[in-house]
């Protein structure tokens, strides 16, 4: 690919970008998280070459903790090749000479996501940095973060499980359909960012190290391997995921690589069909590969 | 079956780099003598808008300014942004003592609380009482004409002796005990927003430093709704200056401050109601606001300081209006943060929008069912 107009060039900037006190406070922001798991640690956020909300957050972790050796992926929208997957990967290629960067999940010792996790079950030897935008459950009922900062002190969730009561009083269902509420290790709440709800019980005593970052809300949090994590529901209302059953009750299938397990995106194709696909590429494609194979 | 590529990402994004490099280039299709504007010509030329994204920017470096402004083609949220990131790179090596703006040398230094002021009036290069009217000769200006007036203003400039600074309006006032006094705690020690994050309720100098680098168009919305009537700020302007202001630094070896420099500074100080004194037996003293910011940026530097007064008196009282809530207002104005966060919903979000989607049909369904 030929080289984007105006792109400086790499060697006038630090490895990661980031100037090493940067990186510093990130990490220890990062090790405080790891100690009290579900806690949003303030950190003073740098502004990054791309959009606030663009994943600044997450970039920053990214850069805080990758060095020579590492190989990376970046998901968007669980793809690869996502409008903000691409330009999050090459800024690391770019400012991280040294680093490799993946498509395929298996493969990858950190991976970089924005609204996925990746269906295939990460293992303890990789790392996922989840991009923020909202980084506390609680903004939804209140709006001050210092009144904020000490509900989730007190544990004190009332307020938030009044609203999916609330939910349930007027729509028969719990309305929440991403950044799921869920509580880690019998304490704190977390946003787990915009992922689905089929990604939060991926959550749930993990393998991998599972990091947030938000870069406007200048929050670093964290889920650490084999951490209890329980979405909010009540005994009699129970969290669901997703529903991708047709009309006859079957579970609707990739229709690319026919798989049944896997969250699906749907789209409307040119001939007005409603068509549904993996949302995870590199397992589609993984797939796909295999029946070929 | 149609299915949608997982690849093209990168090369639509390539091709798009390329159509907004057309754009910023395309009068070279129409015009062979077409010039590709100069850094000095933005410098000198559009120096307001250089100085506005100097100061949201929050980094005293008025050529990548006016280069950020050139890439990004005018628009000045995008220019600060750009400006904001490269400052990301730069370590913190040094700090500056506060700085003593008595020190500045000004090119404009007005009071509108009296009618004189010790060093008088000076009104300096402004528009505030011109007539806004189309100057339609600047619209084919002859590059002779252009070059041969700032020469001829100052062939007529009597060689007056201007002095280096000027004594404060506010230490007037001081002196007469009209004012509280100075926070001298305060003054030792700034919050550096660059280097911690807030956590409300912030010390003054954190809001400070966030509204100077501050959207200018944001900090305008919110002291403008505070001094028409959602709060109750009416400020009069004890002085505002502007000036290059000399930067000191401790010499890294002896310890001793030296001049290193000085950067061009609006500062603005306002005199609003007055409040009872602390202690029993003290007497009412004015409240005061203050605002500062780099470059010439006077509106900025008059909002911050509105900002300034109705936040401590949000801080003293409880606040009563937006205005008045450090919350609201500090994590509102920040132009980088608002526009990226605006900006974000281009983003792709076919799983946060699938998901929502299975949230209402979901529900319809229940509830169709029952009904």
């Amino acid at each position: 690919m030929s080289q984007a107009p105006g792109k400086p060039a790499a060697d006038i900037y630090n490895f990661g970008f980031l100037d090493e006190y940067a990186k510093k406070e990130v990490r220890r922001a990062i090790l405080k998280a790891i100690a009290i798991p579900g806690y949003q640690v303030p950190y003073a956020s740098r502004e990054m070459p791309m959009g606030r909300g663009y994943g600044t957050g997450g970039l920053q972790l990214t850069l805080s903790l990758v060095g020579p050796g590492e190989v990376v992926k970046v998901i968007d929208q669980g793809s690869d090749d996502s409008v903000n997957a691409v330009s999050m990967r090459e800024f690391i290629e770019m400012t991280c000479p040294g680093t490799t960067t993946t498509t395929v999940t298996a493969e990858a010792s950190l991976i970089q996501s924005r609204h996925r996790i990746p269906e295939l079950p990460l293992t303890s030897e990789q790392v996922l940095v989840l991009q923020v935008p909202y980084s506390d459950p609680l903004v939804e009922i209140e709006a001050y973060e210092a009144k904020r900062k000490t509900m989730h002190g007190e544990g004190d969730y009332s307020r938030l499980l009044v609203k999916l009561y609330e939910d349930i009083v007027k729509f028969d269902e719990i309305t929440i359909s991403n950044r799921y509420p869920t509580r880690i290790n019998g304490h704190y709440v977390i946003d787990p960012s915009p992922i689905p709800r089929w990604d939060v019980p991926k959550l749930n005593q993990s393998q991998a190290l599972i990091l947030f970052g938000a870069g406007r809300e200048k929050k670093i949090y964290a889920v650490p391997p084999h951490t209890p994590t329980e979405p909010l529901a009540f005994s009699d209302v129970p969290f669901r995921v997703e529903d991708f059953r047709q009309a006859d009750g079957s579970r609707r299938p990739c229709a690319r690589c026919g798989a049944r397990d896997s969250f699906l995106d749907e789209f409307i194709s040119d001939s007005g069909a409603t068509v549904h696909q993996c949302s995870d590429s590199d397992w589609c494609q993984a797939r796909l590969e295999g029946s070929e194979a | 079956m149609a299915y949608v590529a997982f690849k093209g990402g990168a090369r639509a994004i390539a091709g798009a780099a390329a159509a907004t490099e057309c754009l910023r280039t395309e009068q070279g299709l129409t015009d062979p003598a077409a010039d590709p504007l100069t850094i000095d010509a933005l410098l000198n030329q559009l120096r307001l808008l250089v100085d506005r994204v100097v100061s949201e920017g929050g980094v005293y470096h008025p050529g990548f300014a006016a280069l950020a402004i050139k890439q990004s083609q005018g628009d000045t949220l995008e220019a600060a942004f750009a400006l904001r990131a490269w400052r990301s790179t730069r370590p913190r090596l040094a700090e500056t003592p506060a700085l003593d703006t008595s020190r500045m040398r000004l090119i404009r230094r007005i009071s509108s609380a009296f009618k004189d002021i010790p060093g008088g009036q000076m009104l300096g290069p402004t528009r505030d009482y011109a007539l806004r009217l189309l100057r339609l000769e600047l619209m084919d200006e002859s590059p002779e004409a252009f070059r041969s007036v700032a020469r001829q203003w100052l062939k007529g400039c009597p060689k007056a002796q201007i002095p280096d600074s000027f004594p404060k309006v506010l230490d007037h006032l001081r002196s007469e005990g009209l004012l509280p006094a100075l926070d001298a705690q305060a003054r030792a020690k700034a919050f550096d927003i660059t280097r911690e994050p807030l956590i409300f309720p912030v010390p003054r100098s954190a809001a400070l430093a966030t509204m100077s680098r501050g959207e200018t168009g944001s900090l305008l919305l919110l002291a403008y709704s505070s001094i028409r009537g959602y709060g109750d700020v009416h400020p009069t302007l004890a002085e505002l200056r502007v000036g290059y202001l000399p930067v000191l630094l401790p010499h890294p070896v002896t310890g001793e401050l030296s001049e290193v420099g000085e950067v061009l500074v609006t500062e603005c100080e306002i005199v609003a109601m007055y409040q009872a004194g602390e202690g029993r037996d003290a007497l009412p003293r004015f409240t005061v606001g203050y605002g500062a910011c780099f470059g010439h940026n006077e509106n900025k530097a008059i909002n911050m300081a509105v900002l300034d007064r109705a936040l401590q008196k949000g801080m003293q009282d409880g606040a009563s209006f937006p205005a008045e809530d450090q919350e609201f207002v500090l994590l509102h104005v920040d132009g980088v943060d608002s526009m990226g966060f605006t900006s974000h919903w281009k983003l792709p979000h076919y799983v946060t929008f699938q998901s929502t989607l299975d949230r209402l049909r979901t529900t319809r369904q229940k509830m169709g069912a029952a009904s």
